[in-house]
Formats: C-alpha cells, structure tokens, sequence
C-alpha cells in the first residue's frame, strides 16, 4: 500500500532504522561487531573480520566461542526481527517514522546446539536463521554460517527461546 | 608431559588466544580431565541492558575453552583439540556484575573423540547459570604417533 509523500525508499529506511534498533538493544552483538544486512524478508547477519575474533593464532581460526557466539545473535534478533515486524510495517502503514518498540522484550535462549562443520577463517562471515517454529511462549530457531561459499557452511545450530510477553 | 608443565603451557596458550583475550579469561584450575576457568563480568558482553545480564554468547566461549582446556589436560589426548559439537542449556540468568566459573571435566577420552561437559557459576554456587555438553577431536599426547 503506498501512500502519497511516502516514497518507498522512505519505509525502506525507516524499516532499516528498526531492525538497527534491534541490534543496538544487544550490546553483545555490538561487541562482536555483527550487523544485520535486509533484502526484502531476508535477513543475513555480517561479521566483519578482526583480529580479536580469533582463537588459535597459530592455525589461525575464528574462536569457537566467536562461532557460537554469531550464531546465536543472528538467531535471537532473527527471531526477534520477525516477532516485531508486523508492529513495524503497521507503526510505518499509518505514517509513523519511528514504530516504539521499547515494551518489546529480547527473546532469551534457553538452549543452544553448535555443530563445528569446518575451521572459521580469518575473514568475514555470514549466518541466516530460519524460524522453524514460533509460538505464544517458545521458538525453536536454525541458524547456519558461511564465508566463502553459501553451499559449504562452516557451522550450523539449532536453539529454543522463550519468548517473552510487554509485560512478563 | 608432567601435569605442572601443562598447566603452563594451557596458560599460556589462554594468554595468546585473542578471543580469550577480548573476554580475559583465565586459567583458575587445573588437573587431569578437569579444567576451571574465570570470565570477569563486563558491560561489553551484556545481552539485555535493561537488566544487565551477560549474552548466552559470551557464556558459550567460556564453555567451549573450558571444555577444550577439560580435554587438553586429559592424560589421553595431546594439546590440540577442536570443538565438534556443544550444546549449551540456560539454568538461569547471571547476575549482574559477578565474575562467571566454569569447571569442565573430560570424562571419556576414546582415539577419535573426547566426551566433556561443563558447569558456570557466578557467586551462588549452589545453582548452576549454565550447563553444557560436547565432543571435540582428539590428538595424540605429544610424542606418540597413531
């Protein structure tokens, strides 16, 4: 539905403005320096490459815990991205610049499975979650990271998180 | 490799990981099969700051270095191991501003495989903030060949 005075490329901004938001909410994922990158529906989660980020100089590899660690943000603002997105488009619908998502409360994880496919190289890399299931108090969310080639990710994850009501 | 000896070089070898760096890490305990090690609280690793409490994702590095340290100190593996699974489980949320302890202990060792598991606390002791389980590879202790 486009409304006059509102270019697309106004809600494009705007909708990119909330999903930062999100980020910024995490100042975990601000510390591993992963950002959210939005095409459309789907999301891929970026983590540049620093020197911090690596375990072992000698191989040298990305830090399993770095591993992990990415998964997991991209599953829980992934998540937490789709729960809000509706709010978003409706705050944006109605001419609003800014949807208010301060009642909004960050999916927590309850548990959270890592498989190690192949060493993280010491370059930048990408995770994209799919939400297998969404319900009223849990989510059950995978997750899977890659760098040079989509089809040969270097790690995959599965996690459950409770998802927690304005008010709970 | 004498148990002392190991200690340093695990140390050590903390000392030089970046990452481990960023989260200052350290060795707090050590023997056989069985490693602790200490992750100060910092605002950097806060998940939520409405509350204050730490991201799954900076618990799950202390896990997974503490369960590899578990597996390098076991007398039937040498010092390089690689994480191949870890499943981490949420007891409950840290509180805020206290140090995190996990103790690992590898507690099957088999040619290919090492079987370890771990448990961080903050100040109460007494109940878990999280537990975990994984398989990592195994080497041969130094000096030995297959």
């Amino acid at each position: 539905m486009k409304r006059p005075g509102e270019p697309v490329q106004t809600v494009k901004l705007r909708r990119d403005a909330a999903l930062a938001g999100l980020v910024e909410r995490v100042p975990f994922a601000g510390f591993l320096g992963v950002c959210l990158d939005r095409r459309g529906d789907e999301v891929t989660a970026i983590l540049p490459f620093r020197e911090m980020l690596i375990g072992n100089p000698m191989i040298p590899a990305l830090h399993g815990g770095v591993t992990s660690a990415f998964l997991e943000v991209t599953a829980q603002l992934d998540l937490a991205w789709t729960l809000v997105r509706d709010d978003v488009d409706a705050a944006l619908q109605s001419g609003s610049a800014a949807p208010d998502l301060s009642g909004f409360r960050m999916p927590k994880t309850i548990d959270f499975t890592v498989d190690y496919l192949r060493p993280g190289l010491p370059r930048d890399a990408y995770a994209r979650a799919r939400i297998a299931r969404s319900g009223r108090r849990y989510a059950s969310v995978m997750v899977e990271a890659w760098q040079d080639r989509r089809d040969r990710p270097f790690a995959q994850a599965t996690g459950h998180f409770l998802i927690r009501p304005a008010d709970g | 490799m004498a148990a002392e000896n190991l200690e340093e070089r695990l140390k050590a070898f903390l000392e030089i990981l970046p990452y481990a760096g960023a989260l200052k890490l350290r060795l707090a305990g050590f023997e056989p099969g069985r490693a602790e090690i200490e992750m100060p609280y910092d605002a950097h690793l806060v998940g939520d700051p409405e509350t204050g409490v730490l991201h799954g994702g900076a618990v799950s590095a202390l896990m997974d270095t503490c369960g590899g340290a578990a597996v390098m100190s076991h007398p039937d593996t040498g010092f390089i191991t690689a994480t191949l699974d870890l499943r981490i489980d949420y007891m409950r949320a840290a509180t805020p501003g206290q140090m995190l302890v996990a103790v690992a202990e590898c507690y099957h060792v088999t040619r290919s495989v090492a079987f370890a598991r771990a448990t961080a606390f903050d100040d109460d002791r007494a109940h878990p903030v999280a537990t975990a389980a994984g398989a990592f590879t195994v080497s041969l202790p130094d000096g030995q060949v297959a």
